[in-house]
């Protein structure tokens, strides 16, 4: 299964300006595989999707769509992948069914594809709707569609949910986990959620500032340090500023400012707790909130960087 | 890709756009219902004679229009005597009128106001008067601009009046023969001059303006991601202007014939190359504009460096032979000079084809010109 890579990033590297957005990444996605790009914004994931679907060309390195390079090979590269952009706006006053036969025609495909895609991607009762009046779930899904028409080997999703509800958020994943299920297209997607990289994709890759920090399945990523857990609290309000409390000894407190709570990462909990517990209790600190967790990709971010994948 | 499938592709594209303008209701109304309301107003305007109006300020004496009618000075004396009084309210001096009654050239009237000689300068300066007349040791005086030819107008007519103390208020113009034959109205001038603006305009605005539209929501970008033919974008988009440019100007024309009685004095087809020349070369050049910038508000700037010069310089409304001497030659090198002087020959002129042959391949060669260069350095992404 996993002999030839149908996508092949070598040593990648692009900058714009006095900014450089990717700085020398390295990887193979195998036919089939689903993987997460996650990262902040500004981590260089859009660039880097930009590179595969052949937009932007790298500064250094090689970029090699099922052994192909995009150059000379763009026609029947194009007829492979399925692709959504991060925002992209069709023409407002064509209809959904319209704008399906529109991009159907560049494949050369019938009609029957088209009310395929429509049934997919759940718009039936909106295929005589102009794409103006379709709410943002609606036209991300109207999106998707267009690059699933195809039936595409390589799907590229840049930030296929962003801006969106919860709700039109896990309509885009009941589609894209029904796809997973029905064949064997490959799907690339970059995220900033990582509920999304967990919930799609079996293989992700943490980039930030250009270079990836760390890749491997879910398992993988949080197996090095799988007993930790994380208890996060906050305080009452007479007790904050944060700065009154000084770090205890034997674990360290990380402070969200954000969201006033704290973090810490304990690697024995059912000893560290009541140890936790006693130093509130010393300090005279009332406790609001506590939860205690398993670790997620969130946290393994903040641990390398220092930041949240949100900010 | 067989031809067949290329058709397809092209025949969606082509019924996209087309589907993308008529949509859109105000498109309807300014592709369509604006130059005919455009071509109503100024053609009534300046067709049917309207009755000229002009005020004169006359300057407070010791002898004004209100006081004993034996004091009164030549000024008042005569429009005591020929003039109707009017009076606008009861706290303001009265005013008075004269009407030249003129039936083939349209009435002429002058309203007298008396003002202070001060008033009468913010009058002039406002342009709400350009004579003012005064009186000085029993001799009637005119002061105005040499150099303004309505006041000029205004003096003739004032100084014909007051020297003839028994004047019969009628204009006597036998020996004057208004030209109004088909072909020498104003609205037969301005008819090709507004088919040819609105090829540039549909052109200019529409195609330039919505590439650049269309790059800046990231649709090219999405587009070209597929197998499609870049250049049937770009034929598809050509193909549905023109189509649309054509039902515009055939609106247009319908009206101007109902209305107007304007009729084609030369060829159909010469008149249907220049017509379809000046597309393209307005095609051509909205490609070249907007082949690079994804930013509406720098397509602006550069639609309207393009549109704003001709508009002015290449006599769509009025003959561009008052422009000085040396820059007639330039001019008529112009675009929308080359199709407004080309749809004007035919029109009027009754020129054939092969009249019209050399401005039409000079179009023609405009237009694959810019539009070449416009696809070399198009960006898509």
């Amino acid at each position: 299964m996993k002999k030839n890579p149908v996508i092949e990033v070598k040593n990648v590297f692009k900058s714009f300006k006095n900014v450089q957005a990717v700085n020398g990444v390295d990887f193979k996605i195998f036919k089939g595989q689903s993987v997460a790009l996650l990262g902040p914004n500004g981590a260089g994931k859009t660039t880097l999707m930009e590179m595969i679907e052949g937009i932007q060309k790298p500064n250094k390195g090689d970029i090699l769509i099922m052994g192909r390079k995009w150059k000379g090979n763009e026609r029947e590269l194009h007829r492979d992948i399925g692709l959504s952009l991060q925002e992209t706006h069709f023409i407002d006053r064509l209809t959904v069914f319209e704008t399906l036969k529109l991009f159907a025609s560049f494949y050369e495909l019938k009609r029957q594809r088209v009310d395929e895609i429509i049934r997919i991607i759940g718009l039936a009762e909106k295929t005589r709707s102009y794409v103006v009046n379709l709410s943002g779930g609606q036209r991300q899904r109207l999106a998707l569609g267009i690059a699933l028409l195809n039936d595409p080997k390589i799907l590229l999703l840049d930030e296929p949910t962003t801006g969106l509800d919860p709700n039109a958020r896990r309509e885009i994943w009941s589609i894209l986990m029904d796809l997973k299920k029905h064949s064997r297209t490959s799907l690339v997607l970059t995220t900033h959620y990582m509920e999304e990289a967990e919930q799609l994709c079996e293989r992700i890759i943490i980039i930030d500032k250009g270079r990836i920090l760390k890749q491997g399945t879910l398992e993988q990523l949080l197996k090095e340090d799988n007993d930790d857990k994380i208890i996060e609290f906050a305080l009452d309000e007479s007790n904050r500023p944060i700065d009154r409390i000084s770090n205890p000894s034997g674990f360290q407190i990380q402070w969200d400012a954000d969201r006033d709570t704290g973090v810490i990462v304990l690697k024995q909990i059912e000893k560290q707790l009541p140890e936790f517990l006693n130093f509130l209790n010393q300090n005279n600190l009332r406790l609001q909130h506590l939860e205690c967790r398993r670790k997620t990709l969130d946290d393994l971010f903040t641990t390398m960087t220092g930041r949240r994948l949100h900010e | 890709m067989n031809k067949r499938i290329q058709q397809k592709q092209l025949a969606q594209l082509i019924s996209a756009h087309f589907k993308e303008i008529i949509r859109q209701p105000a498109v309807i109304f300014w592709g369509i219902f604006f130059p005919i309301l455009m071509a109503l107003g100024l053609g009534i305007a300046f067709t049917r004679q309207a009755d000229i109006v002009r005020h004169v300020a006359v300057i407070e004496n010791n002898h004004s229009f209100a006081k004993n009618k034996n004091e009164a000075s030549q000024i008042n004396a005569f429009l005591e005597n020929h003039a109707d009084k009017m009076r606008p309210s009861a706290d303001k001096p009265p005013q008075y009128k004269i009407t030249l009654a003129d039936k083939k050239l349209g009435n002429t009237t002058f309203v007298f106001k008396e003002t202070t000689w001060r008033h009468a300068m913010v009058l002039l300066k406002r342009g709400n008067l350009s004579i003012i007349m005064d009186e000085e040791n029993g001799r009637i005086e005119y002061h105005f601009d040499p150099l303004n030819t309505d006041a000029h107008f205004s003096y003739l007519k004032l100084s014909k009046i007051f020297g003839q103390n028994d004047a019969v208020i009628e204009e006597n113009l036998e020996s004057v023969v208004p030209l109004t034959v088909h072909g020498t109205r104003y609205i037969d001038f301005l008819i090709p001059g507004l088919m040819a603006m609105g090829v540039m305009m549909s052109c200019m605005w529409g195609m330039s303006y919505g590439m650049i539209d269309k790059r800046s929501k990231k649709l090219l970008r999405r587009m070209v991601a597929t197998p499609m033919k870049k250049s049937y974008f770009l034929i598809s988009l050509m193909t549905v202007r023109i189509t649309m440019n054509l039902i515009e100007s055939a609106l247009l024309f319908l009206f101007a014939w109902l209305v107007f009685h304007i009729t084609i004095e030369g060829s159909l087809a010469g008149l249907l190359a220049i017509f379809i020349a000046g597309n393209i070369a307005f095609g051509g050049i909205a490609i070249f504009i907007s082949c690079r910038t994804a930013n509406t508000e720098v397509g602006n700037g550069l639609v309207n460096a393009v549109v704003m010069p001709m508009m002015v310089l290449s006599g769509v409304f009025f003959s561009y032979h008052n422009f000085p001497d040396w820059s007639i030659p330039v001019i008529q090198k112009l675009p929308l000079t080359l199709l407004a002087d080309g749809l004007r020959s035919i029109f009027i002129e009754g020129a054939g084809f092969t009249e019209i042959m050399i401005p039409t391949a000079i179009l023609l060669s405009i237009g694959f010109f810019f539009f070449s260069v416009g696809l070399r350095f198009f960006k898509w992404h």
